[in-house]
């Protein structure tokens, strides 16, 4: 019988990791990571998994550790943010051109600088162009579900790509809320064994791993990436099916919230679509056709989904946790672009929110909608919510 | 190896052992080895110093005799040509052989 437990969205996320038992897990702490390699530490410790873990000097050293013990063949996991996925960024790249299905929670945080270690997803842009399948995720049960989801995609034989899952920093990683977990033999039935396609332990079928690419074959290898990606689109509906079976919650690329009739629609990644979702509420019994829109897969981005809902809407406001300097607003970029091939195209706006974890208040919200409603946006204009003029 | 992006093994992963053999180097060269028989004195010199192994060589009785230079891999760097102390090697630009 799955339990509920109210704890934090680092235990959460530690007792997905340790119900799917990984192999290896290589753990390096950083603010507002590190509860959940300590959750996970303390079961090492306690015997209730049997991975070994590596605990590395740096987070450059944890995903290195990582690409040796998945190159042997072993299931394996770690959880960054922030500043430690900046300096791991090298081998993020490396994890999914080597094909290595990583999983790896990011409890997001604004990057230095100036110094800052509070929630922003400025973090999980950096490297949205790495290669990595990412999720997003709005509370604690969507973290520990999407985890799990995470080692099932990231292993199917026709993907094999490393999986980040996004959660608020200190929001969802140190808030305390109530989630369901499943039975542990739920999970690892769910999950199953790993067989990795190619292992360095495997004596029969000698490999090597990391040779130089050059311009002989490295365009082909990223081709093939790409094709990755597009089977990952593929298959998640699959696997998405899948857990619904066992868990009884479904799930899409996309959360819809009271889309159905909306005129004006609001997209948010993460915790702040629960602020959204209650400022729809407001504006609903105020008579306002108001929607929510919360994509949860960002990588592979659902373009054709992101475009059958907002065919034929009045507007769509689009906000985004990051900056993308000199250039449209990451998110509200790919929503913006995947518009262009649409019949009937909403008015759009672009609003940067919640920078280095500035609170993002109802108020804020509704004034985005507000823009909306009143016909007042301007496509090519970045507005702030939240912002001290 | 002239293979799409659909027939190479994921992730640049090598599937099987002694493939170097089908890297065929050779396609760098820009000069490549020309040797005069009448000069060479099967001093082998050049055999050992091949960066390459391009320069095959056979036992005959006792002695090493130099065998073929295998333009597959030769990438024409010229050391074979510095190394040989009787000049029986001359480095030819490629042109000379299209
Ligand atoms: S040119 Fe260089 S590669 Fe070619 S045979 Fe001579 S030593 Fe070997
Ligand atoms: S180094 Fe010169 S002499 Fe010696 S084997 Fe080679 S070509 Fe012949």
């Amino acid at each position: 019988m799955p339990v509920k437990l109210t704890v934090t969205g680092a235990a959460a996320v530690a007792h997905a990791m340790r119900q799917i038992n990984p192999d290896v897990v290589a753990a390096y702490p950083i603010t507002p990571q590190t509860p959940i390699v300590e959750y996970f530490a303390s079961f090492v410790s306690d015997g209730i998994v049997d991975t070994v873990l590596v605990p590395v000097e740096s987070e450059h050293s944890a995903m290195s550790a990582l690409i040796g013990a998945a190159a042997a063949g072993a299931r394996t996991m770690t959880a960054t943010a922030a500043n430690g996925l900046a300096l791991m960024a090298e081998i993020v790249y490396i994890a999914a051109s080597y094909r290595l299905p990583i999983v790896m929670p990011v409890a997001n945080r604004a990057l230095s600088g100036p110094i800052n270690i509070h929630c922003d997803h400025s973090d999980a842009m950096l490297v949205r162009d790495s290669g990595w399948i990412q999720f997003f995720t709005e509370n604690h049960q969507e973290a520990y579900d999407f985890t799990i989801m995470a080692t099932k995609i990231a292993e199917k034989e026709n993907v094999l790509l490393p999986v980040m899952v996004n959660l608020d920093g200190f929001i969802t990683s140190h808030g305390v809320e109530s989630f369901e977990m499943l039975d542990d033999e739920v999970v690892r039935e769910f999950v199953g064994t790993w067989k990795p396609k190619y292992s360095l332990l495997d004596v029969e079928h000698p490999v090597t791993y990391g040779p130089l690419d050059l311009f002989d074959y490295y365009f082909e290898h990223h081709r093939q990436q790409e094709e990755a990606m597009k089977n990952a689109y593929k298959e998640l509906p699959g696997v998405f099916e899948e857990f619904a079976k066992i868990s009884g919650r479904k799930y899409d690329f996309l959360d819809l919230y009271k889309t159905e009739d909306a005129e004006h629609i609001m997209i948010v990644l993460n915790s702040t679509a629960s602020t959204a979702k209650y400022v729809v509420d407001e504006l609903r019994e105020e008579g306002k056709k108001v929607g929510l829109v919360k994509p949860q897969v960002f990588t592979p981005f659902p373009k054709k989904e992101i475009q059958q809902v907002l065919n034929g809407r009045k507007s769509v406001v689009v906000l985004d946790r990051a900056m993308s300097f000199g250039k449209e607003a990451p998110l509200y970029s790919l929503i913006k672009s995947s518009l262009y091939e649409i019949a009937s195209k909403p008015s759009l706006g672009s609003y940067i929110y919640g920078l280095g974890g500035r609170d993002v208040t109802p108020e804020m919200l509704r004034q985005a909608f507000e823009d909306a409603l009143k016909g007042n946006l301007i496509a090519d204009e970045q507005r702030y919510l939240g912002l001290r003029e | 190896m002239n293979n799409g992006w659909k027939d190479i093994p994921i992730g640049g992963v090598i599937d099987k052992p002694a493939t170097a053999r089908r890297y065929k180097t050779g396609e760098w060269r820009i000069q490549r080895p020309v040797i005069d028989r009448e000069k060479c004195t099967n001093c082998m010199q050049c055999w050992l110093y091949c960066p390459d192994m391009a320069i095959s060589g056979s036992l005959d009785g006792k002695r090493m005799k130099l065998g073929e230079f295998n333009m597959d891999y030769c990438k024409g760097c010229g050391v074979c040509a510095a190394v040989c102390p009787v000049s029986a090697i001359e480095m030819k630009p490629e042109s000379e052989f299209i």
